[in-house]
């Protein structure tokens, strides 16, 4: 690496103050500083520093996330298999070579979108503010591709992740200062200003336009849905009126069926068992909060029994189907700990977390607007996040103020 | 009465090159110094002008603007030279030191007959009462304060720290003394905070007329701000003193002798250091003649104190006040290739609180650290990282944040009053972001000096 080492030494004069590419430093930075961890020594404080960086954090939650991408990918490119053929039974492990090229084709083109809107805009925001690329993005930009519906058209997926960098992130000052979580707010751009891109049976499987007559390609939770309204719907059949659709719903699948993942949906989101895996690691690591990973599942967990307890056509779908249907635990796992968005305080944690779950499978379940409440609800909750922080820290204040009255 | 306390929290960082229990006594130094930066936010009026000769016990300086407040000189000697910085402000006092140190001479004070206005005094006198640092703030003391109690650790549980046991081990006698003429500086309690998993006896746990309290965990099990916090809280309005324990038996000298010292012995510790020992010198010694033929390697970084809380100095720098050791640790100015030594590599040279990195695998492993940043400053990104090593009933993100923005109503209720930069050190350590947070919490303290003291 010597020779590595020579190029940046013969470099940095050029980008440091008063060389001639002064104006580039952010630039030049960003990149050198990915090659090798810089020469800079403690100044104040402490002598010795912690080896870990925002750097190893970050790549450490792309690294959680890539079980889900790569089921992703090849659940992708057998739905779009399904789309073409028109045979709901397509068994599922076969043609993977097939599977997985068609896969690529389609969540590729959404990764390097992503990338190449995101960091353009974050380069210019770097370059402008004379500081280094932050490693937020990187995340993010992984992200957004993965809660995408396959089918989405790329300029969408531009257009949405100029709008979560700048009005999602830059105007706030950057990583770390935002207030909604990026993903989920180029995600919720897209569903309220493209609503017919991003809900309904006709995107969840990409190729659908090419369809075969009479074919729909509807998510499980399209399908509960239409169990709130006069027609409803299984898997492209009109259910007859007088049955009931929540047995026919559950006898079709179980949980397994839906935890391992085999079912239209946006890109990573699919495979509860996936994303377990990317749990596991954020959690053995420590990038991932337990708290609010656990209390967002027992809140999701919690609010389905209470509505089973009330109980309706939608309400009556057992808690367990909650969790592993649609984005929830992707949310739960990927969104939900986003630390910069979500709560800050041990006890804050565990309420955010749990009202999350629970606000996610209310939306789901009671608005039948919106098939998918986790994103609306996660958004929801990290506006709350500040709040419930307040309180926590208003409960620390008054306990050491009540010990002077002890005394 | 005394208090047993248990702490989960916390981190001890595993170094290479603690000191081996072997004491050596070094010779007299070429010069000692003063560095009024070390006495926060004090601001010498020098007394003797340079070139003016010396001996043990005169005052060199005082504070300015709290002239009781006296410095008194370790040695006998000649006033060599003021070093001024930016805005003629004093960085250093430097004084030459004569071969012959013995001491002027004096007769014991009678404590008991002293009452307690008498004792202050006396150690006012005497130069004795830098040693005596107060919270809220972490300065030296202000003499007119009445202190709700008054806190000694006994031991020092910061990365490669001295141990007292052994430092004090024959000065039990002054020790003691210096316990006796503390006590009678606050009408509350002395309490002494030992070390709860040494069980035998020791000059600490054999003390008499304090509290003694025993803690148990990593550090900062030993720093007193810990105690404090776990054993009699500060409120706000409320005053708390500190003393060193190897200072407490500088006091007891002078009562016991009527004669200043300022002998002290250190630990010399660090993985750059050939042969880790005790050495006995004085406060303020030029460390240059200490460090002679010691030094493992070239580009070091030789510290006045712990690596978590020293000061940087030159190889031929000088001792701080209140430290008890030196530590001399690589200095990490290299470009490290991100697989190899960087940030993406396998990192067993590395010592993590987090599970990023596997120390968690490596057992006892000690490590050699460098002073390498290990990354580059950022926003506050993750959370919850800061409260696995800091066992107090306080907020930590929370009160550095409002330290940051100058949020005074912020940092009162956050508790600003119970906390000094030094129990922010290991947060500072395990930062992902690399903020310096001893500094934001030292300017935090200085706000509240200015607005609210």
């Amino acid at each position: 690496m010597k020779f590595l080492e020579n190029i940046v030494n013969k470099m940095e004069p050029k980008f440091s103050k008063g060389g001639k590419l002064e104006k580039w430093n952010p630039v030049y930075e960003s990149f050198i500083t990915l090659a090798f961890t810089p020469k800079h020594t403690t100044k104040l404080g402490s002598h010795i520093r912690d080896g870990v960086d925002l750097k190893r954090t970050m790549i450490t939650v792309i690294l959680a996330m890539v079980p889900a991408l790569l089921f992703g990918i090849y659940n992708t490119g057998h739905w779009e298999m399904v789309a073409a053929s028109g045979d709901l039974n397509l068994p599922f492990w076969a043609d993977q070579g097939e599977k997985i090229m068609k896969g690529l084709a389609i969540v590729l083109p959404l990764i390097v979108v992503s990338y190449a809107v995101g960091l353009t805009i974050e380069f210019i925001f770097a370059l402008r503010r004379g500081h280094p690329l932050h490693e937020g993005y990187l995340v993010s930009g992984i992200l957004i591709p993965l809660i995408m519906p396959a089918d989405v058209p790329l300029w969408m997926v531009g257009v949405a992740t100029a709008f979560a960098v700048i009005i999602g992130k830059e105007i706030f000052g950057g990583t770390g200062m935002n207030i909604l979580n990026i993903a989920l707010t180029a995600r919720a751009f897209l569903f309220f200003a493209y609503p017919t891109s991003m809900s309904g049976d006709k995107v969840w499987m990409a190729g659908e336009e090419a369809n075969v007559d009479g074919f729909s390609g509807a998510t499980p939770l399209g399908d509960l849905a239409s169990f709130m309204t006069p027609d409803a719907v299984l898997q492209g059949t009109p259910i007859e009126a007088g049955t009931n659709a929540m047995e026919q719903f559950t006898a079709s699948h179980s949980v397994m069926d839906y935890f391992w993942g085999i079912m239209p949906g946006s890109v990573g989101e699919t495979s509860t068992f996936a994303i377990l895996i990317g749990a596991a690691i954020l959690l053995f690591t420590g990038v991932g909060s337990f708290r609010i990973i656990a209390s967002f599942f027992a809140g999701g967990f919690l609010m389905g029994l209470i509505l089973n307890g009330i109980g309706g056509p939608y309400l009556d779908l057992p808690s367990a189907y909650h969790l592993v249907l649609g984005g929830f635990a992707f949310g739960a796992v990927f969104m939900a700990t986003d630390p910069v968005t979500a709560a800050q305080t041990g006890v804050g944690k565990l309420i955010y977390g749990l009202l999350g779950g629970m606000v996610a499978i209310t939306i789901r379940v009671l608005n039948p607007a919106y098939p998918e409440g986790v994103m609306l609800a996660i958004l929801f909750m990290n506006v709350m996040a500040p709040i419930i922080d307040h309180y926590v820290i208003q409960a620390n204040i008054k306990r050491r103020l009540k010990r002077v009255k002890a005394a | 009465m005394s208090k047993t306390v248990k702490l989960r929290k916390g981190l001890n960082i595993r170094l290479v090159g603690g000191a081996s229990k072997v004491k050596t006594d070094a010779n007299v130094p070429k010069t000692i110094s003063f560095r009024p930066d070390d006495f926060h936010g004090m601001i010498p009026k020098v007394l003797v002008q340079e070139g003016e000769r010396v001996k043990i016990g005169d005052i060199i300086f005082q504070d300015k603007y709290s002239d009781t407040i006296k410095y008194a000189s370790p040695v006998n000697g000649t006033l060599k030279s003021i070093v001024r910085g930016a805005k003629r402000k004093i960085m250093e006092i430097i004084i030459s030191c004569d071969q012959d140190q013995a001491p002027v001479e004096a007769s014991a004070i009678d404590l008991a007959s002293l009452s307690n206005e008498e004792v202050k005094t006396k150690m006012l006198a005497a130069g004795l009462w830098p040693f005596v640092r107060q919270r809220p703030l972490d300065v030296v003391a202000d003499p007119s304060n009445a202190p709700k109690a008054i806190f000694i650790s006994a031991f020092d549980s910061s990365p490669l720290g001295p141990d007292f046991d052994f430092v004090l081990k024959e000065k039990g006698k002054e020790f003691q003394m210096g316990l006796d003429a503390i006590s009678k500086l606050t009408e509350g309690t002395v309490h002494l905070t030992v070390n709860g998993t040494i069980t035998e006896n020791t000059i600490f746990s054999e003390a008499k007329g304090v509290q003694v309290n025993s803690i148990t965990g990593k550090h900062p099990a030993g720093n007193v701000g810990t105690q404090i916090h776990h054993i009699d809280p500060i409120n706000k309005g409320e005053f708390v003193w500190t003393i060193n324990a190897q200072d407490v038996a500088l006091i007891g000298h002078y009562f016991l002798t009527g004669q200043y010292c300022a002998k002290k012995t250190i630990a010399l510790t660090g993985s750059e250091v050939k042969n880790p020992q005790y050495i006995e010198t004085i406060s303020g010694a030029n460390v240059s003649e200490i460090l002679n033929g010691l030094i493992a390697s070239d580009n070091v970084r030789v510290i006045s104190g712990n690596v978590l809380t020293g000061t940087k100095i030159d190889k031929d720098g000088h001792l701080g006040f209140y430290h008890n050791q030196i530590t001399i640790i690589p200095e990490g100015d290299q470009l490290k290739f991100f697989l190899t030594k960087g940030w993406l590599g396998p990192g067993f040279d590395k010592f993590s609180n987090s599970r990023l990195f596997p120390t968690f695998l490596l057992g006892k492993k000690e490590f050699t650290l460098d002073t390498n940043l290990n990354g580059e400053e950022r926003a506050f990104v993750v959370t919850g990282e800061l409260e696995k090593v800091f066992p107090f009933d306080i907020l930590p993100m929370q009160l550095v944040k409002a330290a940051i923005t100058n949020d005074i109503d912020g940092m009162e209720n956050l508790g600003i009053y119970e906390v000094a930069p030094e129990d922010f050190a290991l947060c500072e350590y395990v930062c992902t972001s690399k903020i310096d947070i001893q500094d934001k919490i030292r300017q935090g303290l200085d706000l509240i000096a200015e607005e609210c003291m």
